[in-house]
């Protein structure tokens, strides 16, 4: 039994160092899922952690977290009932009106989503929205810039797990407002590609209300004995669908209410 | 060449009658191929003169398919208006039979109310906006005759553009106090979000719909008029539904509407 989970542990290891690969090669891999490996949600998590130690050893840190899947839609397509998440490095993070690289995207999709700046930290489980709201600085308009380093984004819900919930990078807008400010339930988002509504969308489509992927993500985390800690970005999930960008994109998104983001793809 | 007179009259009696039967009957243009979206006005004109003349009062106009989600969803990319007629009102909170309709769907909406008439050509979101009493959250149910909910431009423009039912509801607010691009709205049927929007959805602004209407009617010497209220067009794609169903809109600093299908 050893000798297989240490045979498990080392299947974990080359993974999570071809997602990596796949990443910096910008160069995607065939879906884990389809190789027969028997690969669990957990095993997922284990490949992201191996993924990324790549990158905080090299020197990024740890910004926040990410949660994914917090739409029916998404979740029918992953077969999947419940979210997932990823983690926010500081490599990743842009801010509004800044140009975004394509040389290190592979094939993305932009989403509009509501940033969670925790003031206090969030130790789950047993927490409520109230726990959330109460935990919560700022909220802020984000663009989540997500991209698969599996070919083609024939994802399973194994394949994004291990991909960091296929995060990208994320660009911040320079709007903040208290969470008791804002209708974070109702308020709309839309975006637009080069100058046309390319989606609109309302806070309800993340889990019924952007906090909820928020004190779902404390809980699940706080189960394991991970707290979310005061200064992270916590991004509640996307209000919208998603809208693919290429080289040449301007992307500007507005939330009502709340404020809006611009970012430009070179 | 444009459909005569006595053609025009009896397509204004197909139509009406199926609508009055709840029967779903072959589009227009399947007996009609030459007809086009002028033809298609003019049966939904003798549509509503055969409903004035029995006494109806027409309280607003609608417009069609002024969303990209709509473009989709009826594989037709020119808006359109239709006209309501009071009888077509239903009450937030209130039921609606649904053996009244043929296969209702409905879809989530802004209202404006106008405190003047506006006239095209050359309107705008600038002077809708300043002819605009008010602003509600409406929803909006939709019935085409034709079989299947399948059309093509001119036969759903005769059929009046499937209008069939509208409920308003929910806080009237003035237009200039709100953001309606970026407001956000929730459709949910029976409990369960079935559609996510905003108001840009809606040819970038709804007032730009409402401007587009009066511009329409222009071409035909007609206008908006003071206190007509203006449904400008599915953010969302439509959603069917049958009796038993229950429809909540909510719609970001304006509040809810609600009916049900009995």
């Amino acid at each position: 039994m050893s000798a297989s989970s240490s045979d498990r542990a080392a299947l974990i290891e080359a993974l999570g160092d071809e997602l990596h690969q796949a990443l910096v090669a910008r160069r995607p891999v065939a879906p884990l899922s389809g190789r027969g490996l028997g690969l669990t949600v957990e095993d997922a998590y284990r490949i992201q952690e191996r993924m990324l130690s790549h990158r905080l050893a090299a020197g990024e840190r740890v910004i926040g977290k990410k949660v994914g899947a917090t739409s029916k839609a998404v979740q029918s397509l992953l077969d999947v009932h419940q979210p997932d998440f990823g983690l926010l490095l500081s490599g990743m993070l842009y801010n509004t009106g800044e140009t975004v690289p394509m040389s290190r995207l592979i094939q993305p999709r932009a989403e509009g989503e509501i940033a969670f700046l925790l003031g206090r930290d969030l130790v789950g489980p047993r927490l409520t929205v109230a726990d959330v709201l109460a935990a919560t600085d700022w909220v802020m308009p984000c663009f989540e810039i997500v991209d698969s380093r599996i070919e083609a984004w024939k994802i399973g819900i194994v394949d994004t797990v291990a991909d960091n919930a296929s995060c990208g990078v994320i660009a911040l807008g320079a709007a903040a407002r208290r969470p008791r400010d804002v209708d974070l339930e109702l308020c709309g988002l839309v975006i637009e590609k080069n100058g046309d509504v390319a989606a609109t969308g309302a806070g309800a489509a993340a889990l019924g209300h952007p906090a909820n992927a928020v004190c779902w993500l404390a809980n699940t985390l706080g189960a394991l004995g991970i707290p979310l800690k005061a200064g992270e970005i916590i991004l509640s999930g996307s209000l919208a669908t998603l809208v693919p960008v290429a080289a040449g994109d301007c992307l500007s998104m507005t939330i009502g209410g709340l404020g809006g983001c611009s970012i430009r793809f070179s | 060449m444009p459909l005569d007179a006595a053609t025009i009259a009896e397509l204004g009696a197909y139509l009406e009658n199926a609508q009055l039967e709840a029967r779903a009957v072959p589009q227009i243009s399947i007996a009609h191929a030459s007809a086009d979206m002028d033809d298609g006005y003019a049966v939904q004109w003798e549509i509503r003169r055969r409903k004035v003349a029995r006494g109806a009062r027409i309280v607003g106009m609608k417009a069609g398919v002024t969303s990209r989600a709509k473009m989709r969803q009826v594989g037709i990319d020119t808006p359109s208006y239709g006209f309501l007629a009071d009888s077509y009102a239903a009450l937030d909170g209130g039921e609606i039979e649904a053996r009244s309709l043929i296969h209702p769907r409905v879809e989530p909406e802004f209202a404006f109310v106008l405190k003047r008439g506006v006239e095209g050509p050359g309107c705008h979101v600038g002077t809708v906006l300043a002819a605009t009493d008010f602003v509600m959250p409406a929803l909006e149910i939709i019935d085409s005759r034709y079989r299947d909910f399948k059309f093509d431009l001119a036969s759903v423009v005769a059929d009046n553009s499937s209008s069939a039912r509208f409920v308003l509801g929910g806080r009237c607010r003035a237009a200039d106090d709100l953001d309606l691009a970026s407001s956000g709205l929730v459709m949910e049927k029976n409990g369960e979000a079935v559609a996510f929007g905003a108001g840009a959805a809606v040819l970038g602004h709804p007032a730009a719909a409402v401007a587009l209407i009066a511009n329409l009617l222009a071409r035909r010497g007609e206008r908006l008029h003071a206190g007509d209220i203006v449904l400008t067009g599915g953010v969302t794609e439509a959603t069917p539904v049958k009796a038993g169903d229950h429809i909540r809109l909510r719609v970001q600093d304006l509040g809810s509407v609600s009916i049900r299908f009995v």
